[in-house]
């Protein structure tokens, strides 16, 4: 009995943290946290710490002085800097919105199980998979002046003279849509199916038809999912980079944000700036996902009935 | 076969605490070499928690556990050497049936040639030979429990420990699992924890019973003492004391009790309790007879369900308290008959007393 | 379907909605086949290219050949290239299962105070495009002399792919029943013989899973290399993108050949990949039924 009560204040602490999961076992996160720590979080305060001191010669520091927001006031004073902000969302956000309205209605056609399925899917990973590098290589060849596609509308009568359909705003929206939109439509298909068919079913005895079981039961059941999936679209479609470059207009129409933190970096090896820039665009972006969240979380998002 | 025989295992005062809930409050339990003891109550009691304080796979927040005088409550669970079986019978869905079972003798470092006797013993004992080299996923239920059961008792652990073995059964397997089970142990003797939250289970199943309701024992005892005897309106209602009626007191001697408002002459009962001015009487449904006799009163006949052999009613006195009973011969909705009940078969309880919930009634 | 009598209205708007309906479902079909279309026409025309001596306007080259990919081969040195790709792909697999599987082994079996910052924490470097923290890191990495070699390029993508293997990890341990352990320490199992006997093949389907999707990821990861590679670590497709941006000093055919080994390359992962996963898994996490 003595050696228990001697003992018993340290096993106690010792149940009191394990009561709250914490033991030994989370010492197997500690390769991981050290990781995301130096190779993530480091970098990021680094990086915002450096935006604040700007780097003496620079161009921001000859218009502003050397004070910590020099940079920011550079960006936002100069036209060819403020100005890829709008350009990188008026590129970004029609993108995304596409992917994810056109995903819908085509997802839910093909939510139930039917031959082919599979093979349709696997089709749609390709693009994702051959990346934006290849996919603007292939729109150049594709749509250009002479490729395939102009050819066939001249050759059926729709229009007279090549359309220019590369090099400019166009060919950056064809190239995000054709990597994004099978990525969107593969997430909004999988939301789709985790929403357990039966709710139709049950709806459809209720009377309701088509329209109704769609507007009333799936929409509301999918709309968290596809608030997800839009902001994942987005993500990818905003930090839209080689394809500007490619198969865009990368001096003018098609400068994005992307385009000016990298030309800072590595071309006017102005660190701070770059960084600046690229916190500039972290927080753009992060406001336009906070909005669609903020919109999700006043959506129900309990359990879709699915067992998946 | 050789026998890892206890003489006995002591539980004294174990406690366990989750974000300051006590989940099993000052458990004090002593049981015998090769006795089956089935820890009962509903889901939440802190049944579980008490089995798994014993594994050790959950740490005691108080108490001691000795076996044969060896504190065993601060050992890791794989240094205890009891078998388990679970709920979901948590077989290695990576191994034939053979290295399931095999597992155990493997890790006790146990010469190969023993070891492949000892579990043909086991596949014999659980009748699955057969079905040896088969993977868990191809076998059925019952059969995958059959393994899980050869896995806990192949080393011949001091302590078995079952986990609601048969609750994810179906009700024709669950009946022959529980034979099996009582077989297993008539032949190996092995001392056995069996948690359960079915009376009928636990009844048919074990030498002696712990009732358990939020973390405290309610009731310790044999089957036949725990069933005939509730000490508790809550064991009452869990062995099956269905109607519970709460009604005024009227005379109290030393020994039984008349309640008002059942019958004419009011409803004699035997009293297990100090009472106030109310009271609670816990009657088995099968404990009414259709007809004339001692605390004889009239109802009317409500709802009937057919049960094979008896009818499973309910009916409604004229002062509008329900009863349920069961019946031997033809009743339909609306008739009107005379049931009655012996003294001695009616339990009155204090009215406070908790009662035990509804879906286990 | 429904037979209720006793709404006429909704039978009476049956009848046109049935014909409706039709339209809708030519449209879904016809917009997929249209995807399709334009993307076999991206692909097929630089399959196509990669083989032509000459293509000026026409619907196919003037005549055939595999000429370009010798010239690519040597002039790229795509040996090299290959195997910078090909060695930093492994070294990221590896060191991310390593690193990911622990970690989501415990983010599985544990809650902890602290654990939704911890789970924010793994999810940022996948939720935030790769040229925005890519700057800030590329401008460490070379800080610390690491930029412009092959570890520069192996750590900036261990970024995002040690967090995507304790995404795709942590519900593939949460499925394993936690009963399974505690069932082999009754038997007298210690830890390490419950990771090694236990676990450990129970995790391998998870973990092949894992290891695949980061292999292609890293191979098609573009931007993080792109901003990390020196020239004589670039992997594939960062030097695809290079000799697409230098166009003009090289044959088109040649950069086209090269896209092809590239495009085949990720076929093969992705075929490889397809065995153990299925297709929507390469986007989610979110199983599908099946």
């Amino acid at each position: 009995m003595a050696s228990s009560a001697v003992a018993s204040p340290r096993i106690a602490l010792r149940h009191r943290l394990a009561e709250r999961g914490v033991d030994r076992t989370l010492l197997l996160l500690l390769p991981a946290v050290v990781f995301v720590v130096a190779l993530f979080i480091y970098p990021f305060v680094y990086g915002l710490q450096l935006s604040f001191q700007p780097q003496p010669g620079s161009e921001a520091v000859n218009r502003y002085g050397s004070g910590p927001f020099a940079d920011y006031r550079n960006f936002f004073a100069d036209p060819y800097l403020r100005d890829t902000i709008w350009t990188t969302l008026k590129i970004g956000l029609p993108a995304a919105l596409f992917n994810v309205l056109a995903s819908v209605p085509i997802a839910y056609r093909m939510r139930g199980r039917f031959r082919g399925k599979r093979t349709i899917t696997t089709i749609l990973v390709v693009p994702i998979t051959l990346g934006t590098v290849l996919t603007a290589e292939g729109l150049l060849a594709f749509m250009g002046p002479t490729g395939w596609f102009n050819r066939i509308l001249m050759d059926v009568g729709i229009v007279d003279h090549p359309v220019r359909l590369t090099h400019n705003y166009w060919g950056v929206v064809f190239s995000l849509v054709i990597t994004g939109f099978p990525f969107a439509f593969l997430l909004t298909l999988s939301y789709l199916t985790g929403i357990d068919p039966t709710l139709e079913r049950a709806a459809s005895t209720l009377g309701a038809n088509w329209f109704q079981r769609f507007r009333h039961i799936t929409l509301p059941l999918l709309a968290p999912g596809l608030a997800i999936t839009f902001c994942l679209s987005f993500v990818l479609a905003f930090s839209v980079f080689p394809s500007a470059i490619m198969v865009g207009e990368p001096a003018r129409q098609t400068r994005v944000i992307s385009i000016a933190a990298f030309h800072a970096a590595f071309e006017q090896y102005d660190y701070s700036m770059a960084s600046a820039i690229a916190m500039i665009m972290g927080a753009v972006e992060l406001i336009v996902i906070g909005l669609v969240l903020g919109w999700r979380a006043r959506l129900y998002r309990g359990a879709t009935g699915g067992k998946g | 076969m050789s026998q890892t025989k206890i003489s006995e295992l002591r539980l004294d005062q174990v406690s366990r605490e989750f974000g300051g809930v006590r989940a099993l409050d000052g458990l004090d339990l002593t049981i015998t070499g090769g006795e089956f003891v089935a820890l009962l109550g509903p889901s939440g009691c802190g049944k579980s928690t008490a089995l798994n304080c014993l594994a050790g796979l959950l740490p005691l927040t108080g108490g001691t556990i000795t076996l044969d005088d060896r504190r065993i409550d601060t050992l890791q669970p794989e240094q205890r050497g009891f078998g388990m079986v679970f709920q979901n019978y948590a077989l290695f869905p990576h191994m034939s049936v053979r290295s399931n079972i095999g597992f155990g003798l493997r890790m006790a470092k146990v010469p190969k040639g023993d070891a492949r006797r000892r579990v043909e013993e086991a596949l014999t004992l659980v009748q699955l030979t057969e079905h040896a080299d088969k993977f868990p996923a191809q076998l059925s239920g019952g059969q995958q429990q059959r393994v899980a059961i050869a896995r806990a008792i192949v080393l011949e652990p001091p302590l078995v420990l079952m986990d609601e073995p048969l609750s994810n059964l179906d009700a024709k397997l669950r009946l022959e699992m529980r034979t099996e089970i009582k077989r297993i142990h008539q032949t190996l003797g092995l001392t056995t924890i069996y948690v359960t939250h079915d009376q009928e289970e636990a009844l048919s199943l074990a030498d002696r019973l712990v009732l358990l309701r939020k973390g405290r024992v309610q009731q310790i005892g044999s089957p036949e003492h725990v069933y005939t005897e509730p000490a508790n309106r809550f064991v009452a209602g869990f062995m099956g004391y269905r109607n519970e009626l709460e009604l005024p007191v009227g005379s109290v001697n030393e020994k039984t009790v008349v309640l008002d408002g059942l019958g004419a002459g009011g409803l004699t009962g035997v009293r297990r309790d100090d009472l106030g001015e109310r009271a609670v009487a816990a009657i088995r449904p099968e404990d009414f007879t259709v007809g004339a006799g001692p605390n004889a009163t009239e109802v009317t006949v409500e709802v009937v369900e057919y049960q094979g052999r008896e009818q499973a009613i309910q009916a409604r006195t004229d002062d509008g308290v329900d009863l349920h009973l069961r019946a031997g011969t033809r009743l339909a909705p609306g008739d009107r008959v005379t049931v009655s009940v012996p003294p001695e078969r009616v339990l009155v309880f204090a009215a406070e007393s908790p009662a035990a919930p509804e879906e286990v009634a | 379907m429904t037979t209720l009598t006793e709404a006429p209205p909704a039978a009476e708007e049956k009848a046109p909605r049935r014909v409706a309906l039709r339209p809708g479902a030519w449209i879904v079909w016809g917009a997929v086949v249209f995807f399709l279309l334009i993307l076999l026409g991206v692909v097929g025309a630089v399959v196509i290219d990669s083989f032509g001596t000459k293509w000026f306007g026409g619907w196919l080259p003037k005549g055939w050949t595999t000429h370009w990919y010798g010239t690519t081969w040597k002039e790229f040195d795509l040996g090299s290239v290959l195997t910078v790709t090909l060695e930093v792909a492994i070294a990221v697999v590896v060191v991310s299962v390593i690193v990911g599987v622990p970690a989501a082994y415990a983010l599985a079996r544990r809650d902890f105070p602290g654990k939704r910052v911890l789970m924010v924490a793994f999810l940022l470097p996948i939720l935030i495009p790769p040229i925005t923290y890519g700057v800030p890191l590329a401008t460490v990495l070379y800080k610390f002399h690491l930029a412009g070699r092959l570890s520069g390029v192996i750590l900036a993508n261990l970024v995002p792919a040690v967090p995507f293997v304790i995404l795709v990890m942590t519900p593939f341990i949460e499925q394993i029943d936690p009963k399974i352990e505690a069932a082999a320490r009754m038997c007298g199992a210690k830890t390490w013989v419950i990771f090694t006997r236990i676990l450990g093949p129970l995790l391998i389907p998870g973990m092949l899973a894992a290891a695949i999707l980061v292999l292609v990821r890293t191979v098609g990861m573009f931007e993080l290399t792109f901003l990390t590679a020196g020239a004589d670590s670039q992997t594939l497709v960062v030097a695809l993108y290079y000799s697409v941006s230098a166009a003009g000093i090289r044959a088109q055919q040649e950069i086209d050949a090269m896209a092809v080994i590239y495009t085949l390359s990720m076929l093969v992962l992705l075929v490889a990949a397809l065995r153990f996963v299925n297709p929507t898994q390469l986007v989610t996490q979110i199983k599908e039924r099946d």
